[in-house]
């Protein structure tokens, strides 16, 4: 039998305070689809970073193709061939997307050949890229599809794949399935991580599961029960989302009637006479592909865009279109948008200090403009406590937190002020499987309480398990809700992508 | 007679642009690379200075441009090495780089104070140089058509090769850049040194071109022009050269003004004015482009340490 393609043995890494890996010991055959399993803060980032050579293990070797090896710097990981997709995107995004893929590039490739490359690639997986287009004019989900297609262009022999499908909609991750089938049959192996456990039942043929920087099992996540494979993760039973009771809808809490606005120039989507309403005590949910009118919605509703007709937007009746997110929050209707770091918060602010950004609206923590530090910091530690935010405290700045820590402190911190109308913007985007969980549950609780909660989202199985109702929202366009209890998810699958129309093709913007 | 006007206003406000042009690219390239450096007043003057004595010690303005160059590049790197590898604030550093630059130009200039030196001369013969017209095209010295040459060639590097990609995306986002593989201390420390070298030359340019003979600050706050220039010109090297011949345009129209004894101006109003127009003519192009759109590198005067 030959050697594994990739062998890492007694892996130690530490860093100031943490033991990141201890004693991680792991091995990919070629070809084979190995998923490496952890919630936040089990290791798994830093793991990956050691193989991809990004940052060198404190003890333990690695082997490749059974040579040791020492891979001093991602330029030498992508020698050997491994190629990485970050789940922090690792793009520029003033410059464009061929420039970005140029630059992940180890040579100098001619423009033009380039190009070429690059739309064969996405031809072959159908992928709808504009390469010509800036990076921060993409939605999250269009700048995943840059790394990828980053990636493949280098042929690689390890793929590293750190959660690829959380941005995707079903049939988007199925193709990205069979694609990965596709280079693992011909040789390439993958390492796979994720906490979308039944994904891995279906990818991968092998998981190692890390648990506070140590594997504490490894399985075939073909034969082991998803319920299992997560206890595992967590070290303790998986807290399911607890339902109330179907009960009949509340008064309407957030009412939106003809909402028109152009989109963000220069690619925004234009919203074309959105209506819809929220009642008190349900969770609306709003499927769809990111790019189809999502985040011109979120800041259409939140504030941050001023809406010209007042009735546009009406919260507990009230006329609200005019307002700003301020004297929106202070009514009671609170938005958590998409991006975590930079929008929801300021990365250089301490948690303390971007609780009182949006807070002091419905907590008084600066009554007459004075910042109160003795509430601030009760008010930030309850939310620390409550969504079990792995922190050092109130005095951590933002940015020191991991995707999924931030989103529950955020989602804390608006779910603490008990706001009349919550619309959250994927609410687990990044979150592993016990956070997803709790993040959950807590808005199925903010909405028994008889908020009205709307989550746009464009992972299917969180909207089917969390709304009441479900509408899709396409070039910005928004269906008619319907009940969640009625629809398949064939059907949402067909709403979301049937209607969405064929891709254009990949070289359309292949032109000069 | 107008046209003789005419052609020596265009000769004074090439001269007046080219030291301009020359600081205010360096910085370009270097603010492209996500480093703020406000020092380059400083490495203006320690460029000026040496290249002065040395073309008077040696009466070769060549090897007096080439010491100008070096002393530039050795005063971007004492700030290269204080703000990269020790990851000291840049703004302070920089500011500091300028006020060392005036004291040690005072100190070394102490002794050359008055002096002359052989001023740098056209690089085309007598016939085409000195000809009526015709020297507005080749009646300038090495340093206009370097200058010149050097805008095309950095707007080319920038925009269409692969190592200027590379250098943007390291001003773009310096993690990004490093989790890749690129080397982004080095590739600033190379930027920063080529900053160095081209203040150093706009420097020597004041002391070997404009006024061939040494006084003190002779420089004149040219510096600052170069700096806020970079920020008006979008980081683009082809409005720089707009920026920098429009302000020297002013100028030479401001001194054209006294000359001619214009009563119902003050003269401090004429003297405002080419810093005026500068500004307002390269605003109102900003303001014309979609609104909204960032020009300046995102990493711009943030210390960098890998993580």
């Amino acid at each position: 039998m030959s050697p594994p393609r990739l062998a890492l043995s007694r892996i130690s890494k530490s860093f100031p305070g943490v033991k990141a890996n201890e004693d991680v010991s792991l091995s990919v055959r070629a070809g084979e689809i190995h998923a490496l399993l952890g919630e936040n803060g089990a290791g798994k980032s830093t793991l990956v970073k050691i193989i991809y050579g990004v940052q060198q293990a404190d003890e333990g070797s690695i082997a490749w193709d059974g040579e040791p090896v020492a891979i001093a710097s991602p330029k030498a990981a992508r020698r050997l061939g491994i190629g990485m997709v970050f789940q922090h995107f690792s793009l520029f995004d003033a410059m464009t997307v061929i420039e970005n893929i140029a630059l992940g590039l180890d040579e100098a490739v001619d423009r033009e050949g380039l190009k070429r490359q690059v739309a064969a690639i996405l031809e072959s997986y159908s992928l709808p890229l504009d390469p010509e287009r800036e990076v921060h004019t993409l939605s999250v989900g269009e700048r995943q599809r840059v790394e990828i297609v980053r990636c493949l262009l280098q042929k690689p022999r390890l793929l590293i794949m750190d959660e690829p499908t959380s941005v995707l909609m079903p049939q988007e991750v199925e193709r990205l399935f069979q694609t990965l089938r596709q280079i693992a049959s011909q040789g390439c192996s993958i390492l796979y991580i994720s906490h979308k456990l039944h994904e891995i039942k279906t990818l991968c043929e092998a998981a190692t599961i890390l648990r506070g920087g140590r594997v504490v099992a490894s399985c075939d996540p073909r034969l082991e029960s998803t319920t299992h494979m997560a206890e595992l993760m967590i070290g303790a039973e998986l807290r399911r989302v607890e339902r109330r009771p179907a009960q009949s809808a509340g008064a309407v809490r957030l009412e939106v009637d003809g909402l028109s606005l152009p989109g963000d120039p220069p690619f925004g989507t234009d919203l074309a006479a959105i209506s819809f309403e929220a009642r008190a005590g349900e969770i609306l949910g709003i499927a769809g592909v990111a790019g189809n009118g999502q985040s011109e919605l979120l800041t259409a509703l939140s504030g941050e865009r001023p809406v010209t007709r007042d009735g546009a937007i009406l919260l507990d009746g009230r006329p609200i279109g005019g307002l700003g997110a301020g004297a929106r929050r202070s009514l009671g209707l609170a938005c958590v948008p998409e991006e975590r770091n930079g929008h929801a918060a300021v990365p250089d602010f301490t948690l303390a200090e971007n609780s009182v950004l949006t807070a002091r609206h419905r907590v008084p923590l600066a009554p007459l403009g004075f910042i109160s530090a003795g509430d601030v910091a009760r008010f930030t530690d309850a939310v620390i406590k409550r969504f079990d935010v792995r922190t050092t405290g109130p005095s951590a700045p933002a940015r020191a937190l991991s995707g999924g820590n931030l989103q529950k402190f955020i989602m804390g911190r608006e779910i603490g002020q008990e706001p009349g109308v919550l619309v959250v913007s994927q609410p687990s985007w990044g979150v592993d499987a016990g956070a997803a969980a709790s993040i959950r549950q807590e808005l199925v609780d903010l909405a028994a309480k008889g908020s009205a909660v709307v989550v746009i989202s464009q992972d299917l199985d969180e909207l089917l398990e969390l709304a009441d109702r479900l509408c899709v929202l396409n070039e910005g366009r928004l269906s008619p809700p319907r009940p969640v209890a009625s629809l398949g998810i064939d059907e949402i699958g067909l709403m979301m992508g049937g209607v969405h129309g064929e891709a254009p093709p990949a070289g359309a913007g292949n032109h000069a | 007679m107008n046209s003789v006007i005419l052609v020596s206003i265009v000769m004074t406000l090439v001269a007046a642009a080219t030291p301009i042009l020359l600081a205010a690219l360096g910085e370009l390239v270097v603010e492209k690379s996500g480093v703020l450096n406000l020092g380059v007043e400083g490495m203006m003057l320690c460029g000026a200075v040496a290249g002065f004595a040395v073309a008077y010690g040696t009466g070769s303005t060549g090897l007096g441009l080439a010491a100008a160059a070096l002393a530039g590049i050795a005063t971007a790197m004492v700030f290269a090495v204080l703000t990269l590898s020790l990851t000291a604030n840049q703004v302070a550093t920089g500011l500091a780089l300028t006020i060392f630059g005036i004291g040690a130009s005072s100190l070394i200039g102490a002794g050359f104070v008055g002096r002359t030196i052989e001023r740098l001369g056209p690089v085309f013969p007598e016939a085409l140089a000195g000809h009526p017209w015709l020297r507005v095209v080749f009646g300038h010295d090495v340093m206009v058509y370097l200058s010149l040459a050097l805008v095309l060639a950095v707007s080319l590097f920038l925009r269409r090769t692969r190592p200027g990609l590379i250098l943007r995306a390291v001003g773009e986002n310096d993690q990004s850049a490093h989790a890749i593989g690129y080397p982004v201390i080095g590739i600033r420390y190379a930027a920063i040194a080529f900053g160095g070298a081209l203040a150093g030359l706009g420097g020597a340019y004041f002391s070997l071109a404009l006024t061939p003979m040494w006084a003190d600050r002779l420089t004149a706050g040219r510096g600052w022009i170069a700096l806020a220039l970079v920020v008006f010109a979008a980081w683009r090297p082809g409005r720089l050269l707009l920026g920098a011949y429009l302000f020297g345009a002013v100028m030479t129209l401001e001194l054209q003004a006294k000359a001619a004894g214009i009563a119902w101006l003050a003269p401090e109003v004429l003297a405002m004015a080419p810093y005026l127009a500068t500004i307002v003519v390269l605003t109102m192009m900003s303001l014309r482009r979609g609104a909204g759109r960032l020009d300046a590198p995102a990493c711009l005067g943030k210390a960098f340490t890998a993580s």
